[in-house]
């Protein structure tokens, strides 16, 4: 062990800090490749979408893909990117996931640079870059173990060798998993936003690499990072970055040296595990590619571009919080100021709780539903509570609910004709048909009999059981009414509605 | 002195998985001296003011729209590969990790 790259943390204090940049690699939701005519869906059989450009055959041409290059464009807009002019270059290396022997990226000149994202709690991370780039083909390793150790030979599927991808690289600028996770959460939602992705971690349409090193507290010089790869989900994320910094700091404190390298996390281990034996410094020998040309985005087709894009999700965040302020939804109506965090001090009147609804509506883009049922007489806090409670237990489902009969379901809670515990038991059954009319799931599952002849029944037995109170009731203490919508609720577990029951009250007094 | 080390183009030939005889490596550290020695002619000049050029030819923005066209019949690929299985290339073992 030599002094060299030795850190010793003399007043350290056992106060590491944790320093995070993320580079996430998502596939764009094109309708073919980045170069060819070959359709972007990579889930079909085997290279059954291949064509000479992207089989790298000799003679082959690429031509740009303009959606590709307006989703990158859309993606700087909502990550407040300069969108500058741009250029290819090819990324030399061998390996059969690539047929040409070369992947064409952009490199120095990237079409996104210099942005930001806020997170929901109002903290800035800062974007270096978002460039576009082509996917590599998928390889499947035969033998025993299924991994490229021990393999005897490799299985290649072209068919995703050439889908676009933008992959946005942020600055070093989160400092614990909590914030790398919010961040990794707020870009799934805005490219979700943008059209851009399905966002969808676990199947790999949007992959995530931490680059994690620590340091003897804030303000003192990065420490050597290590890259973390084959984060599959938020969880592994958290999960990797906390485990990497921990073993560096172990490192560090009994006087080792962290070495810079490339790194792969085992979720069944719950560790990062060195990638390669020795530290190779690959040499890709970039040049411009040739057969591209540089693009140039004039100011209209950026203002254009920016100008079909959605709500963002911090603007829609602002929207529920002006709605649980009592604003009133109108068709086409300007969202509020998205710059106020949604548990920033600008956001009085929310709850803890309500704040944590209003983060997995967006996250889940369940907003839309709402903001329908507010617009539909249904209370802000109603409305907000059974979307993050009820219908984000099923978010696929949920998200294509119809907003009308979401609001028609709700309605019925707040007109009292059903229970909130009815409610719910509805609502499941939307979800898990794709959809429905909530009047008839009512009527199927009886809950408008309970109304009729069964709650007669039940009131009369709660009347029954506690002569003294209805003798009281009928003389004209009216409070105890509720004293007697407690029995029957409690009777029926919920399922009966309390102005009905008020209703035959009234009725048995007059008898 | 030289531009280019013999090393170097043996350097650059291995990156390249190219396998140089000896007298091929002779002859290319000359050829590849000669076209730096052009290449330091262009770098001589006064450029300043001139903007970067990327491309031959003073285009940009050659773009085509997203819409689909037919990919190559996947019998007739896989019949130029050297080997095939489960509609898949078979390639030989790779030894360590994609870059
Ligand atoms: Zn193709």
């Amino acid at each position: 062990m030599t002094d060299v790259g030795r850190v010793v943390p003399e007043d350290a204090g056992g106060a590491w800090e944790m320093v995070v940049g993320l580079e996430v690699h998502t596939e764009l939701r094109t309708a073919t490749k980045l170069f060819c005519g070959c359709a972007n869906l990579f889930g079909d059989e085997p290279n059954t979408h291949v064509c000479p450009v992207c089989l790298g055959l000799p003679g082959s041409l690429p031509v740009l893909n303009q959606r590709a290059v307006e989703l990158a464009m859309a993606i700087g807009t909502a990550l407040h990117c300069e969108i500058r002019p741009s250029t290819f270059h090819r990324k030399n290396y061998f390996y059969p996931d690539m047929p040409k022997d070369y992947q064409i990226s952009q490199y120095d000149e990237p079409i996104n640079v210099s942005g930001w994202l806020q997170l929901p709690g109002g903290r800035r991370i800062g974007i270096e870059r978002a460039h576009l780039e082509e996917d590599t083909g998928k390889t499947a390793h035969a033998g025993s173990s299924g991994r490229i150790q021990g393999a005897e030979y490799s299985l290649v599927d072209y068919n995703r060798s050439g889908v676009p991808l933008v992959e946005i690289v942020s600055a070093p600028d989160m400092r614990s998993s909590t914030e790398a996770r919010a961040y990794a959460t707020e870009l799934r939602a805005i490219l979700i936003a943008c059209g851009a992705s399905d966002g969808k971690m676990e199947e790999g349409s949007m992959r995530v690499d931490a680059n994690v090193s620590v340091r003897p507290g804030p303000g003192a010089p990065f420490g050597t990072r290590c890259e973390i790869k084959n984060l599959n989900s938020l969880r592994s994320l958290g999960r990797a970055v906390d485990y990497e910094a921990q073993r560096q700091i172990a490192l560090l404190e009994s006087g080792d040296a962290v070495v810079q390298q490339t790194r792969h996390w085992d979720e069944g281990e719950g560790r990062t595990v060195a990638l390669r034996s020795k530290e190779e410094a690959y040499d890709y020998r970039y040049f411009l590619e040739p057969d591209l040309v540089p693009v140039v985005p004039d100011p209209a087709w950026i203002t254009a571009v920016g100008a079909a894009l959605g709500p963002l999700p911090a603007e829609r965040r602002a929207r529920l919080v002006a709605l649980l302020a009592g604003a009133v939804p109108a068709v086409g109506e300007g969202f509020p100021d998205p710059d106020v965090g949604v548990d920033a001090e600008g956001s009085p009147g929310v709850s803890d709780a309500e704040r944590e609804q209003i983060l997995t509506v967006v996250d889940l883009g369940l907003d839309g539903l709402v903001v329908a049922a507010v617009a539909g007489g249904v209370p802000a806090r109603l409305a907000l509570a059974r979307t993050a409670n009820e219908a984000a237990t099923d978010a696929g489902a949920a998200a294509s609910l119809d907003p009308g009969a979401y609001t028609t379901l709700l309605g019925m809670e707040v007109a009292g004709t059903l229970s909130a515990t009815q409610v719910k038991a509805i609502l499941s059954d939307l979800l898990a048909h794709g959809g429905g009319d909530p009047v008839e799931l009512a009527r199927a599952r009886g809950f408008e009999a309970m109304a009729d002849a069964a709650l007669v029944t039940v009131v009369r037995e709660a009347v029954d059981a506690h002569p003294a109170e209805w003798v009281r009731y009928r003389d004209g203490e009216e409070k105890l009414a509720q004293f007697f919508v407690g029995q029957v609720m409690k009777a029926t577990r919920g399922q009966a509605n309390g102005k009905g029951v008020v209703a035959e009250l009234e009725r048995l007094a007059r008898e | 002195m030289a531009r280019i080390t013999r090393d170097e183009v043996a350097h650059v030939a291995g990156l390249a998985r190219l396998r140089l005889t000896d007298d091929e490596l002779e002859r290319f550290t000359e050829q590849l001296g000669t076209v730096l020695d052009h290449a330091a002619d262009v770098a001589s000049l006064d450029l300043a003011g001139v903007p970067r050029t990327a491309h031959a030819m003073a285009v940009t923005n050659v773009l085509r729209p997203d819409e689909p066209r037919p990919s190559l019949d996947r019998e007739e690929v896989l019949r130029s590969a050297p080997a095939v299985e489960a509609n898949r290339f078979r390639v030989p073992r790779i030894l360590g990790d994609a870059p």
